[in-house]
């Protein structure tokens, strides 16, 4: 999902410049106040961990392998803005030492990858594992946050490329989105048994995150909660008009109608009549991920209960 | 340590290679800018463009073959979001646009990581008022990277030797297992490391 350069025009660069910005701003400040001084070696310890993960593949079917991009595993394991800070030293070495991603796509690689993946996912994961207590909730909501929040990134990341002109929402939607729909339930899967296999060694180091006692800071949580909105209304919104008139009257009632069709007549140089074999895909593929988060999140209460044996009598 | 895949020819002796990092760095960023700003109406420009950075190659002393087997290893990333491109109608201009347009950048990028090490590039960005926590994560990452991928190594070694490889489920739970224990090896190193540089007087 790393964006390379040349992939996004100047507004897009800029816009998602700007968020990435504003959310590692956030970031920094709330970690200088809130991590402990003994902590601060492990943000670049653990930028080196993920870096190490994802050169670890796993098998997909066909031949093909995977490898965990580890926005909520980071998040659960270290809260959710050293996560963006990691995330981010991790992107910045991908691309200035390995060329990999590139410098004015950095600013959308961060949001999507480290904003949405890391802090977003933490957000699901807090939600799901606010609903079922004990280890197998706190499993089963890694599961489907890594899975969602794999899902949403890709569809930032296919409105960013539409939005720049590059690549029409008819056809980048449905590929992103499909795509990150199987690599999705990739990640979620390793993220579990990552999270497993923690907890079974050792259980304290997941303590200070997981545990529902501590206050959640509402700045942080206010900011970050405005920054990923923004985004996405300005990624993926403005291509909701495309879609069927479902979903038209839900843009309506949300607010944004007004938006999309400002942005749908400055872009969309291809309107989506002239394809409406492709335009009826990625209608497919909404309605693939409707039920595909249903699925996942029925995958994930069972993969919880397959991975941990019987509820763990100190859940708290 | 076996992992100098890092930035593998940095530490060579050229007119490239002593050029102040800042220069570098901000010629490498103005170089990436204008070729994405840059309409793809003019070929002159990314023919220029392009024969500068071999000039550029050619004066940095490092091994061609190394710079062109960089360039193809990373060019399958592009390719693969560019063929997106190409599917839509009067996708092949832009197809073309985004290879010629990121193949620059990339072989920019390319350039100016194989002539500053990383060291002196987070100087350069610490004199520029980068976030100093941002520059320590960075610093140490860069310091532990090479460490950490030859303990995961180490670690994929031990359990190839251990057991059969054979189900993929097993597969699956052993890989979430050395995962889980690199973040613990790393959360321990992670202590030791800050035991140290308080012994050696960090504020």
């Amino acid at each position: 999902m790393h964006i390379p350069d040349g992939f996004l025009d100047a507004k897009t660069a800029v816009a998602t410049g700007g968020l990435a910005v504003a959310g590692l701003g956030v970031s920094l400040h709330h970690v200088r106040r809130r991590l402990p001084r003994r902590k601060i070696p492990m943000l670049g310890l653990a930028a080196a961990f993920v870096f190490a993960a994802q050169m670890l593949n796993f098998p997909v079917a066909g031949g093909t392998s995977g490898h965990l991009i580890g926005g909520v595993l980071t998040a659960v394991l270290l809260g959710p803005s050293a996560a963006v800070i990691v995330l981010t030293s991790v992107l910045i070495v991908q691309c200035f030492v390995f060329a990999d991603g590139g410098v004015t796509a950095l600013g959308a690689n961060i949001f999507n990858m480290g904003i949405i993946g890391g802090v977003g996912g933490y957000a699901i994961y807090r939600a799901v594992s606010r609903m079922f207590s004990g280890t197998r909730g706190l499993v089963m909501a890694a599961v489907f946050a890594a899975w969602c929040s794999t899902v949403v990134a890709a569809i930032s990341c296919a409105g960013q490329l539409a939005l720049s002109g590059t690549v029409a929402w008819s056809i980048a939607f449905p590929a992103m989105a499909n795509v990150h729909m199987l690599i999705g339930i990739g990640e979620g899967f390793i993220t579990a048994l990552v999270i497993v296999a923690i907890l079974r060694a050792r259980p304290e180091l997941l303590e200070q995150t997981t545990s529902n006692t501590t206050t959640p800071a509402y700045g942080p949580v206010l900011v970050f909660g405005l920054l990923i909105s923004f985004g996405l209304a300005l990624f993926v919104a403005p291509f909701a008009c495309s879609w069927p008139d479902g979903l038209d009257k839900v843009a309506k009632t949300l607010g944004f109608e007004h938006r999309a069709v400002e942005a749908a007549l400055v872009h969309s140089p291809i309107a989506d009549y002239q394809l409406p074999g492709i335009s009826s895909a990625a209608v497919a593929t909404s309605l693939a991920g409707v039920i595909g988060t249903i699925v996942v999140f029925i995958l994930a209460f069972l993969l919880a209960r397959v991975l941990v044996p019987k509820p763990a009598p100190d859940s708290h | 340590m076996r992992h100098d895949f890092l930035d593998h020819h940095s530490r060579l002796d050229s007119p490239v290679h002593r050029l102040s990092a800042e220069a570098k760095l901000f010629a490498a960023l103005a170089l990436i800018l204008a070729t994405v700003l840059t309409p793809f109406v003019a070929p002159l420009f990314f023919a220029t463009l392009a024969v500068f950075l071999i000039a550029v190659a050619l004066a940095s002393r490092i091994p061609p073959g190394f710079l062109i087997k960089r360039l193809l290893l990373l060019e399958p990333l592009v390719l693969g979001m560019a063929l997106l491109a190409w599917l839509q109608p009067n996708g092949g201009l832009v197809f073309a646009r985004i290879i010629v347009k990121s193949t620059l950048c990339l072989f920019t990028m390319i350039l100016l990581s194989n002539t500053t090490p990383f060291s002196e590039l987070l100087g350069a960005l610490r004199r520029i008022r980068f976030p100093a926590l941002m520059i320590t994560t960075l610093a140490l990452m860069y310091r532990y990277l090479s460490v950490l991928v030859d303990e995961t190594e180490r670690m994929q070694r031990a359990r190839a030797s251990r057991t059969f490889t054979g189900r993929r489920s097993h597969v699956w739970r052993s890989l979430g297992t050395v995962i889980g224990q690199l973040f613990i090896r790393s959360t321990e190193r992670a202590e030791r490391i800050y035991a140290a540089m308080c012994a050696r007087g960090w504020k």
